[in-house]
């Protein structure tokens, strides 16, 4: 009888640490994927900026042609991709041409007194922080969830329910580590 | 970072139970004094009163209170992109669960807090002088600290421990001078009754004691954690923004700041700033025991020697490496994390001119507060308060006569 008892407790508790674990798992998992959608709310927003910012600059910066057509290219791109590896590599791109673009902006006092472009230029300038900084967070989260179903005893149950491994979220442009060339004419 | 917010909701009950206790023992004492031995369940009951109707009102409108005390004003977006922007970055980095409202306080004192309930329903209120006066990334430093304290949830912990502290000091205020005045009345009462009255007077001595003591002590135990938080927000801020070099030049221009002392605050509210609102004049070294904050000279150190990293850890060896104490950071949160640093914004290393800056935030706030503002044909622009009577105005520099638009 006593036997019986504990077998039963036994069972029980295992039952309910099982259920605790998975619970734990898929807030995690869904913590990972509302930070994900943190990033693709702000890469959308970065899209949607970009058409506005060239329309505002082009009067102005006559002799950046190429620097319009590397934005507008890599923008469309970015919009094109398909899997997560495809976009980060795309909107690395992108992110490089941007950051090259404020730079050259430095060159045309008249456009940086353009209380529309200024405006803008914020616009920009933050939403470009929030993407790395959601990609931040979204990291952080996937660094998490990762340890979570490697570790013991989480791991048996992420094995048998199939919770897989993330991929990081880098924002690594290929080969475009270089200086931007600022030309002063 | 979730180990770390766990530690610090321990230590919140910790301090809530320790100051629940110092109330109680308050209240028992006092009523045993004044109604003898039948009086202390009287005495118990009357401070547990007290306690639940203030804390009833904090947790329900204790974020409104402290703002609407400091004169905040909400902003949207229209109003001040930038700022809005960053605190939303700062939403972002900390994956808050929704973004905390926005206030601006119109005070040259530079000075920023946070405020709320849970992280769902926060607030974050700057004051002109901190916009005026910080770059871009400083001001991130800034919010940094804020949503820092919003993420350990130290917001509920303020509000709640500083209505505690308030009820004890209400409690003993109200006993000691109810003593002084009722001292020549009631004095034949204690003589009068033999033995009882002996132990009485002794109870009376007691509470009087005890009612001087109770504030001290809970003042000394809200101060001592207030202290430790404020590292840990600057700790928190650092990891957040990837930067700490935001925070310490914050810190930096607000200690050199030379306007006079924020004007709507008091001894309860005074920890929840991110710099002591209260300027002492002369005295620096006064005890550590009693201060709110910790020196700024020493937070911005541990900040710039942060040379490897920006996680917890560097944070904590930074510390024990300037102060040469035991570190504020709990064991738990300081696992091996690899956080590079990042550099200077091209924005803020273009500082721009403090006179212009300040114009513009000056601007902002006339907008906020319903100034119309009117361009003269000299070019100088004129700023009209809401309570300007009169239909016209005469421009200062020219002499021409302007009327003033019907709907401002």
């Amino acid at each position: 009888m006593a036997v019986l008892i504990i077998v039963v407790a036994v069972l029980v508790l295992l039952i309910l640490s099982i259920i605790a674990i998975f619970n734990a798992l898929v807030r995690l998992r869904n913590q990972v994927g509302n930070a994900w959608s943190q990033i693709d709310v702000q890469l959308k927003r970065r899209h949607d900026l970009i058409p506005n910012l060239v329309e505002t600059a082009k009067g102005y910066m006559k002799h950046e042609r190429e620097t319009f057509e590397e934005i507008t290219k890599a923008r469309s791109r970015a919009m094109g991709a398909k899997t997560v590896t495809e976009a980060s590599k795309a909107e690395g791109a992108l992110g490089e041409a941007l950051s090259k673009f404020l730079l050259v902006v430095e060159n045309y006092p008249d456009l940086k007194a353009n209380q529309n472009f200024l405006s803008v230029q914020e616009e920009l300038t933050s939403t470009e922080n929030k993407i790395s900084f959601a990609r931040q967070s979204y990291n952080d989260q996937v660094l998490f969830f990762n340890n979570k179903i490697q570790m013991f005893p989480s791991n048996i149950i992420a094995n048998v329910f199939k919770f897989t491994k993330r991929d990081f979220f880098e924002l690594e442009a290929p080969a475009e580590r270089e200086v931007p060339k600022v030309s002063f004419t | 970072m979730w180990e770390l917010i766990r530690a610090n909701k321990r230590n919140s009950i910790i301090l809530m139970v320790l100051m629940a206790a110092v109330l109680l023992v308050l209240g028992f004492v006092i009523g045993l004094a004044f109604f003898g031995p039948g009086g202390a369940r009287f005495g118990l009951v009357i401070a547990i009163f007290i306690w639940l109707i203030l804390t009833m009102i904090s947790f329900s409108s204790g974020d409104q209170i402290l703002l609407a005390s400091s004169k905040a004003k909400p902003v949207t977006h229209d109003d001040y992109p930038q700022l809005f922007n960053i605190v939303e970055e700062m939403k972002i980095a900390a994956a808050l669960p929704a973004m905390p409202k926005v206030y601006i306080i119109a005070d040259p004192a530079p000075n920023a807090f946070a405020t709320g309930r849970t992280p769902k329903s926060a607030a974050v209120a700057v004051t002109a002088g901190l916009l005026g006066r910080l770059n871009r990334d400083e001001l991130q430093g800034v919010i940094a600290h804020e949503v820092s304290h919003i993420l350990h949830r130290d917001i509920l912990f303020v509000t709640l421990a500083g209505i505690m502290l308030g009820s004890i000091v209400l409690i003993s205020q109200v006993f000691l001078r109810g003593m002084f005045y009722s001292s020549m009345g009631s004095r034949r009462r204690y003589s009068s009754g033999g033995g009882g009255g002996q132990a009485q007077l002794i109870m009376l001595v007691l509470a009087i004691i005890a009612a001087i003591l109770a504030p001290i002590m809970a003042y000394l135990l809200y101060f001592a954690l207030s202290r430790r938080r404020e590292y840990l927000a600057d700790a928190g801020a650092a990891r957040l923004t990837r930067y700490p070099e935001g925070l310490a030049g914050a810190l930096e221009e607000i200690a050199n700041d030379k306007s006079p002392q924020l004007a709507s605050v008091n001894k309860v509210t005074a920890p929840m700033y991110i710099v002591n609102p209260f300027k002492r004049k002369g005295q620096m070294k006064l005890s550590d025991l009693t201060s709110t904050h910790p020196p700024i000279s020493e937070r911005i150190r541990i900040l710039r020697n942060m040379t490897h990293g920006a996680s917890f850890k560097d944070y904590s060896d930074s510390f024990t490496n300037v102060t040469k104490t035991r570190t504020v950071v709990p064991p738990t949160a300081l696992t091996k994390e690899d956080i590079a640093l990042r550099q200077a914004s091209a924005e803020a290393k273009k500082k721009q001119r403090l006179q212009t800056q300040m114009r513009q935030v000056g601007d902002i706030m006339r907008k906020i507060n319903e100034f119309a503002f009117l361009a003269c044909l000299c070019g100088l622009k004129l700023k009209i308060p809401p309570n300007f009577k009169g239909e016209s105005v005469i421009c200062p520099r020219c002499r021409r006569k302007l009327d003033i638009p019907e709907d401002s």
